[in-house]
């Protein structure tokens, strides 16, 4: 009875155990074995030891895209959680009529991340754009969005707000969540509305936070569809924008377009780290601010 | 995330709670009263709401207009002309490009929901030794960057003679997906178990406890994992960039950043076609949400899935 119970367990995830040995466990060993190769897939791997390593340290388009990435983390993520929370807020504040806006805010989660690096472009084109015309009208002489280095990335990171909707869903259901009585408390105390929210609500969903945190900077790492889209074309109509160079376009050009693919799988390999490293600190960092109900009584 | 409501809680507030509801009838959460606020609040949600929706409203006027207004910004266009829709399907293999998607995405969310199903019910129904580190493995694959797998999965693909194909782009799916696996896993504890064990006595197997009876109580989880596997299929550019060569074989997101390098900037600046291809990859996912609405809101506010 028990082993026939263990093998039909065995039968049921057999799906994923194969999986993973095939499309998992075998390709994170072979990209390490690769990873120290020169490999442009007509002819066998070669073996070179550290020297991917070495290049790439060396590479001012790693460092470049690496710069790239660093900084479209930086603005992105925490643009990202101000905008989500400002967002939810608003939602939770206006009670029952909030469903017709939250349908609203998460509409543009569902365009696919071609249209919205297509929209980008077009939305902001530094002399027919919309926002650039909305900002004419109050006055402001707008920049080349999408062609001056300095305003790409700032042009990025306010599209990809667009996409905000999943987050503030998810935010809004840890507010939803916020125990009643906390607010009376508070209210009793004398708080008004302000302070209730930073001091009750804001350490209410510290958990939700966080995790919004976490996976937008995880994201926004390997950020490439939107950014690939509207600057690196493809096929004979060849373009390219250096200031939108993030670390994931680079290595799809080096694996796919140029054919290194040992070059390629060590550059995954540092990205796999440095993710790692940023993860951990994020971790370690948010044990002081994250509040997790039951803990330490 | 945070754990609501903790019985500790409410004890410790309790009296406080009981005194003051004589005078001050209580109120909900921290809503913004006075008309002055609450002018205030709709004016902010309202606002927020027109950047929200400008952007699609923008994209489908454009695309009713002739080629030399596309970039003149008004709401309802000078020149209304359906030209567009039909040029579009001219310059393109449109009709390829959306039948390929359809089998693409089919394919993928049937076989990611099936085998997800199938291996959560394996997680969470039967007691086995290694259970627990191995799931901790589903887990933790969930953390791994696709760049990681991306090589030596193409070189899988380019070995089985499947590169420029579709089948790269949803067979992995067959082998169930991390994350779906953990939704439906948790789906499937939250059921009674004597409801099995009954079955299990009146003579059903595995199998048929499986089909019979726990996948018709998941159903709102297998929807969600549906619609979420549905989106992601349907608008990915990474693997059609990867796999595809032939243009007859890509997907609408494939073909449309075709288009954009060809019409956009390749130099005939026919952004009419472009805006128009963005209009006819969207609607799908647009329609699909508003049919799962729920669905969708409900899976990310409880899985908190997709940031």
């Amino acid at each position: 009875m028990r082993r026939s119970e263990t093998r039909a367990a065995w039968l049921f995830i057999s799906p994923w155990v194969v999986g993973f040995l095939v499309f998992t466990a075998y390709p994170v060993l072979y990209t390490a074995y690769l990873a120290l190769t020169d490999y442009d897939v007509i002819n066998d791997p070669h073996f070179v030891g550290l020297e991917n390593f070495r290049t790439l340290m060396e590479d001012p388009k790693v460092a470049l895209a690496l710069r790239n990435t660093a900084v479209f983390v930086v603005m992105s993520v925490p643009a990202h959680l101000l905008v989500a929370l400002f967002l939810a807020l608003l939602l939770n504040w206006a009670g029952r009529a909030s469903g017709f806006f939250r349908t609203a805010f998460f509409l543009p989660k569902m365009t696919p991340p071609v249209a919205v690096g297509i929209l980008l472009l077009l939305l902001f084109n530094g002399q027919s754009g919309l926002i650039n015309r909305v900002l004419a009208s109050v006055g402001i002489d707008g920049p080349a969005w999408t062609t001056d280095p300095t305003w790409v990335k700032p042009g990025l990171v306010m599209m990809t707000l667009w996409t905000v909707g999943g987050s503030v869903v998810i935010l809004l259901a840890a507010l939803r969540s916020v125990p009643q009585e906390l607010y009376d408390a508070a209210r009793v105390d004398g708080a008004g509305w302000w302070r209730q929210t930073w001091h009750v609500t804001v350490p209410m969903i510290s958990g939700a936070l966080f995790f919004v945190f976490i996976v937008n900077t995880i994201h926004a790492f390997q950020s490439f569809t939107e950014a690939y889209t509207a600057y690196f074309g493809s096929g004979n109509t060849t373009y390219s924008n250096d200031a939108a160079l993030f670390y994931a376009i680079y290595l799809f050009q080096q694996a796919f377009q140029f054919l290194h693919m040992g070059y390629a799988s060590a550059l995954a390999w540092l990205l796999f780290v440095v993710i790692m490293l940023v993860t951990l600190v994020q971790f370690r960092v948010s044990k002081r601010f994250v509040f997790y109900e039951g803990e330490q009584r | 995330m945070t754990a609501v409501g903790a019985p500790q809680e409410r004890a410790q507030l309790a009296p406080l709670l009981t005194e003051p509801e004589r005078e001050a009838p209580v109120r909900r959460p921290p809503r913004v009263r006075g008309t002055l606020a609450t002018g205030l609040l709709y004016a902010a949600l309202a606002a927020v709401t027109v950047a929200f929706v400008y952007p699609f409203v923008w994209l489908v006027s454009a695309s009713f207009k002739p080629r030399s207004e596309v970039f003149d910004n008004r709401l309802v266009p000078d020149t209304f002309t359906l030209d567009n829709y039909v040029q579009v399907w001219h310059e393109a293999p449109m009709a390829l490009w959306l039948l390929n998607t359809v089998v693409v995405t089919v394919l993928a969310t049937v076989a990611v929901t099936v085998s997800s199903a199938m291996v959560a019910w394996g997680f969470s129904y039967f007691r086995f030794r290694g259970r627990g580190p191995l799931f901790g493995l589903v887990l933790a694959t969930m953390m791994l960057p696709g760049a990681v797998t991306m090589i030596p999965t193409y070189l899988i693909w380019d070995s089985l003679g499947q590169v420029g194909t579709l089948t790269p782009l949803w067979a992995q799916n067959l082998f169930g997906s991390a994350f779906y696996i953990f939704l439906l896993r948790q789906f499937f504890l939250g059921l009674p178990r004597e409801l099995f064990e009954a079955a299990r006595m009146d003579g059903a197997n595995q199998w048929q406890v499986f089909t019979r009876i726990a996948l018709p109580l998941t159903r709102p989880a297998l929807v969600v994992t549906a619609l979420f596997e549905f989106q992601a299929a349907w608008t990915d550019l990474m693997r059609p960039l990867i796999y595809l060569r032939d243009s007859s074989t890509f997907t609408i997101p494939r073909g449309l950043k075709a288009m954009l390098d060809q019409f956009g900037f390749g130099g005939e600046w026919h952004w009419e076609i472009v805006v128009t291809a963005s209009v006819i990859a969207t609607v799908p996912m647009i329609v699909l949400f508003f049919l799962g609405q729920r669905h969708f809101v409900e899976g990310i506010a409880t899985t908190g899935s997709k940031g």
